[in-house]
């Protein structure tokens, strides 16, 4: 079967389960194909020997209860993964393996998934474009030297260039929605609280959260339904009830109110995106749902709270690799020089630069009028967004100001690439669930996304609205193997 | 408040200078795990055998408080009098140190757990109230060693998360046995409380010593200095009075004192300076974003308040009111849990008839000897309150003469031996039978007609001489009383 790759998850469960396809024959697709696609660079490190023993493993004696049986997947290189190598995208984590496994991915092994590698992202998640990996830049499958976006972007081109059914990323200011976007796959940030954070690599915990990456808004619940879990172990995670977002997925939305954000209609945003989005409001019309005009008003604060908040807590998590423990060390002369050289050869440009900026705004004189004052902007933003969800049910803006760019095209310029972030970092200022699907191609035909974000644990809501439009909008994304010789 | 006989002062010249002392008292919380994580605490395990993937600060890994912790910390602000904060956060202390893993401590910063509490002191010339100015929870970090190689430093991180209550007074304290008295008080509620073992060689109990000096009748404070992590009395009180001297020939000389952290040296008794206010850290403190801010309930609060157990102060009361003991003895009793809790089995133990001042005298006197003695703690006394309440009671009754009783004490060190036991094999049981008593001085006075005709013509002084051979004729267990008594007749 050729097709193996070109297969959905649902698609790829039913027909293991069906005894059409085994584990086997899934995982050595995948493999397959990895293989062919080196040159997008996704993978970090490969485990394919490992995924085959396991997939025959899982022929010898299936169980077909579980809801991934036998299904292979790549994850990525944020989360600790037992005796498998994890990076954080770091040199300073170069050679290290951890004993233990993420809550988030032993729920996943648990209903019999297996494991084929950790994918790319950007360097402790700091990035918007793959760029900052000490492993390199990933390219976009969309096109030869595009980003797949960022952080999580070795698990967006992964999966739209179907290396893998499934992955799961980690979004703290928009790193699975954007990226998403940008290689038109479906990505989703559930509620803070919703994913345990327990064993994966720390950027700002009080921003960070995992969560699915998919071909399609039926795939993405059902992997949803299998990460969300109460863990006791991560101090932030709530006890809340969790559907079975899969099997409660519909597309009968009629008579919900999707609210219109004004202040999402930023300046120098690109015409095509506007379309996009009227295009949206259109869709959620025809579905029989209402939208309703709000306002979301201290939303221009949200990019430079953001740019507060998330490198101040990361100034601090990331103060733990210091050479002393595991990981990369640089030798010193003493203590202090080990550190300095430790920490200069073993982080990257944009690490360095943002736990600088922490370290500033944190620093006594300075606190009060950064981090305490982002504190509050933060509790000003998450309040537009309880203020609006006493009239809507949910809010509709565009993923991103743009589609895709090349590499190269911003490295040189932090704030334009900060931008990117502009629609997607206010949900992780408010701890919301957010999910874009792929609505639409720019001229040049790459693929544009639209963002739902839904109320505190209301992700079933949110993947309704997202199947409804999906449907709908009926994308088709353009893959075209390019890299395949 | 007054205490002008023992009031502590450096004299200068024609000036006189009062020393001002605050102290942050590092107590490690008596817990079976850590702060954060399911590690064990035993002091003296081998190096990094009580660490996990959370105490090392792995990748990925979070801290979870201790629920049990929390309830040590809220017990001991209840023994301090002190205000329960329901709602309380743990910040990030921010530096780096080869043993602190995380580059990190957890601390509580702007809201502790505890807040404003107090303590009295019992001073020789009366009570003193020292003020307290919060108790917050925070992590131990680990342990340098320096010494073990001539080009590396080991790191244990046996004591990294390991929980801390720092407790920090207001600067009440004005001299180095007001100090010592202070650092008792706090140990022995701790001890009575069982949420801190107050163990200084082991590191248990240590305290940061805030000294500054001033003009006696000033009300401005003076420029104080830090020392540093000392962890016992004596070298606190030396700390205090090399500091406090030094800083006063400062002000004698006309120069000014440095606000600084110093240390102590204690083979030099001296302090030196560690680092000067314009190099010290800047910690930049946040709230912890792993953790959500630690709210108590009002049941939580008084469910451990209803089972406080009877503390020093009010034990005191008691057994002044109760037992009628002097306040002296009461403040003797009481100031460890241990001798108290024996002090209360003798009493229980020496049932209806009891005599108090002979039970008091024996612990604080004999057994405190032995104690003494042996370096032993009281609970490892060689002999049991039940034992000694028996001693007691021999001698309260008449069995035993005082005298008697301290060679039965003897040999009841051996074994924990009840004394009843001794008396019988030994046979020390003291004679009180009076004719048998008459008998025997009928026949010492018999014996030495020469001097009863000389004491009855008025030498008295041989008085002594008939009451030692009666004594001595009865091996040493004729009651003395009886003796007394029947001579004084006999020799009429």
């Amino acid at each position: 079967m050729s097709d193996i790759t070109k297969q959905s998850l649902t698609e790829l469960v039913e027909n293991i389960k069906n005894k059409k396809l085994s584990s086997t024959d899934v995982t050595k697709a995948f493999i397959e194909r990895a293989e062919q696609s080196k040159e997008l660079n996704t993978y970090i490190t490969e485990d394919f020997t490992s995924a085959l023993d396991k997939a025959k493993k899982f022929d010898q004696k299936p169980n077909l209860d579980l809801k991934l049986p036998g299904i292979p997947m790549a994850v990525k290189d944020l989360f600790c993964t037992k005796d498998v190598k994890t990076t954080a995208g770091s040199k300073i984590l170069n050679n290290f393996v951890p004993t233990y496994e993420s809550t988030v991915t032993e729920n996943i092994w648990k209903e019999g998934a297996i494991l084929l590698g950790k994918l790319n992202c950007d360097e402790f998640a700091m990035g918007s474009s793959n760029e900052t990996s000490f492993f390199g830049n990933v390219q976009n499958p969309i096109d030869k030297d595009l980003v797949p976006g960022g952080s999580s972007g070795g698990s967006a081109s992964a999966v739209a260039g179907q290396l893998t059914p499934i992955t799961i990323g980690t979004d703290t200011g928009g790193s699975i929605r954007q990226p998403a976007s940008f290689t038109g796959t479906v990505g989703l940030k559930p509620t803070y609280g919703s994913c345990s954070r327990y064993g994966i690599v720390a950027f700002a915990s009080s921003l960070d959260q995992a969560g699915p990456m998919a071909q399609n808004v039926k795939d993405c619940a059902l992997l949803q339904e299998v990460i969300s879990t109460y863990d006791s172990k991560d101090s932030t995670s709530i006890d809340f009830k969790r559907n079975q977002y899969s099997k409660e997925l519909t597309n009968n939305i009629k008579g919900k109110k999707i609210g219109i954000p004004k202040e999402y209609r930023v300046d120098g945003m690109p015409k095509e995106i506007e379309d996009l989005w009227q295009k949206g409001i259109q869709y959620i019309k025809d579905c029989g749902a209402q939208t309703i005009d709000i306002s979301l008003p201290h939303t221009s604060y949200a990019l430079p709270t953001y740019y507060i908040v998330a490198p101040a807590e990361a100034s601090s998590n990331l103060a733990r690799y210091d050479g002393v423990k595991y990981g990369f060390r640089a030798e010193g002369e003493n203590l202090i020089d080990m550190y300095e050289k430790t920490r200069s050869e073993g982080f990257g440009a944009e690490v360095q630069r943002r736990i600088m900026i922490g370290t500033y705004v944190l620093s006594s004189g300075y606190y009060d009028a950064y981090y305490l004052k982002a504190q509050k902007v933060r509790k000003l933003i998450k309040n537009d967004f309880d203020e609006a969800y006493k009239k809507v049910d949910a809010i509709l803006t565009p993923s991103t100001p743009s589609s895709a760019f090349k590499i190269g095209e911003k490295t040189n310029d932090p704030v334009s690439m900060y931008l990117n972030d502009i629609f997607t970092v206010p949900v992780n200022l408010a701890g919301l669930p957010g999910i874009s699907i792929p609505a639409g191609h720019d001229s040049k035909g790459y693929p544009l996304g639209l963002q739902i974000i839904g109320k505190a644990f209301d992700e079933q809501n949110i993947l309704n609205i997202a199947f409804a439009l999906e449907e709908k909008i009926n994308f088709k994304n353009k893959i075209t193997d390019w890299w395949i010789k | 408040m007054s205490k002008k006989n023992s009031e502590y002062l450096i004299n200068r010249k024609d000036n006189q200078y009062e020393v001002v002392i605050g102290l942050e008292v590092h107590a490690q919380v008596l817990s079976e795990s850590k702060l954060f994580s399911t590690s064990a605490t035993k002091f003296g395990a081998e190096p990094n055998t009580q660490v996990s993937l959370v105490d090392a600060a792995f990748p990925g890994m979070l801290p979870v408080i201790n629920e049990f912790c929390v309830k040590q910390a809220i017990k001991t602000g209840i023994g301090l009098n002190a205000k329960i904060n329901k709602r309380s956060v743990f910040d990030r202390k921010n530096y780096f140190y080869a043993d602190l893993p995380q580059g990190y401590q957890i601390s509580q910063f702007k809201d502790p757990i505890v807040g404003e509490g107090k303590v009295i002191l019992d001073m020789p010339d009366g009570q003193k109230e020292v003020g307290i100015e919060r108790l917050h929870l925070e992590q131990d970090a680990g342990k340098s060693i320096h010494d073990l190689d001539p080009q590396n430093t080991f790191v244990d991180l046996n004591r990294s998360g390991v929980a801390l209550m720092e407790i920090v007074s207001k600067p009440d304290l004005r001299s180095p046995d007001e100090v010592s008295a202070y650092i008792k008080k706090l140990r022995s509620i701790m001890r009575y409380l069982g949420t801190c073992d107050g163990n200084m060689q082991e590191g248990s109990l240590r305290a940061d010593v805030n000294v500054s000096v001033r003009a006696k009748g000033s009300k401005e404070f003076g420029t104080r200095c830090e020392i540093k992590n000392v962890n016992s009395i004596k070298f606190m009180q030396m700390a205090i009075e090399y500091e406090a001297n030094r800083q006063v020939d400062l002000i004698e000389e006309g120069k000014s004192i440095d606000q600084e952290t110093r240390l102590f040296d204690t083979k030099k008794n001296e302090t030196r300076s560690m680092r000067s206010k314009e190099d010290a850290h800047d910690y930049r403190y946040f709230p912890d974003p792993d953790l959500l801010p630690l709210e108590v309930s009002d049941e939580f609060v008084n469910e451990l308040k209803n089972n406080i157990p009877e503390l020093p102060d009010d034990k005191k009361k008691r057994f002044i009111d109760e037992f009628k003991l002097s306040p002296y003895e009461a403040t003797i009793l009481v100031s460890d849990i241990d001798t108290a809790k024996y002090f209360e089995e003798v009493v229980a133990k020496m049932g209806k008839n009891k005599d108090m001042k002979l039970a008091v005298n024996w612990i604080t006197g004999e057994l405190f000897a032995v104690l003494n003695n042996k370096n032993l703690e009281i609970s490892q006394s060689p002999v049991s309150a039940k034992n000694l309440a028996i001693l007691v009671n021999l001698i309260k009754n008449g069995t035993i003469s005082g005298k008697i009783a301290k060679t039965v004490f003897e040999l009841m060190l051996d074994g924990d031996k009840d004394p009843q036991k001794i008396i019988e094999e030994k046979g020390l049981k003291q004679q009180s039978d009076p004719k048998a008593i008459e008998a025997l001085i009928d026949k010492i006075i018999n014996d030495n007609r020469e001097k009863a005709i000389e004491y009855k013509q008025g030498k008295e002084k041989l008085f002594g001489f008939f009451v030692g051979q009666a004594m001595k004729a009865s091996g040493g267990k004729a009651n003395p009383q009886l003796i007394n008594e029947i001579l004084k007749k006999k020799l009429q």
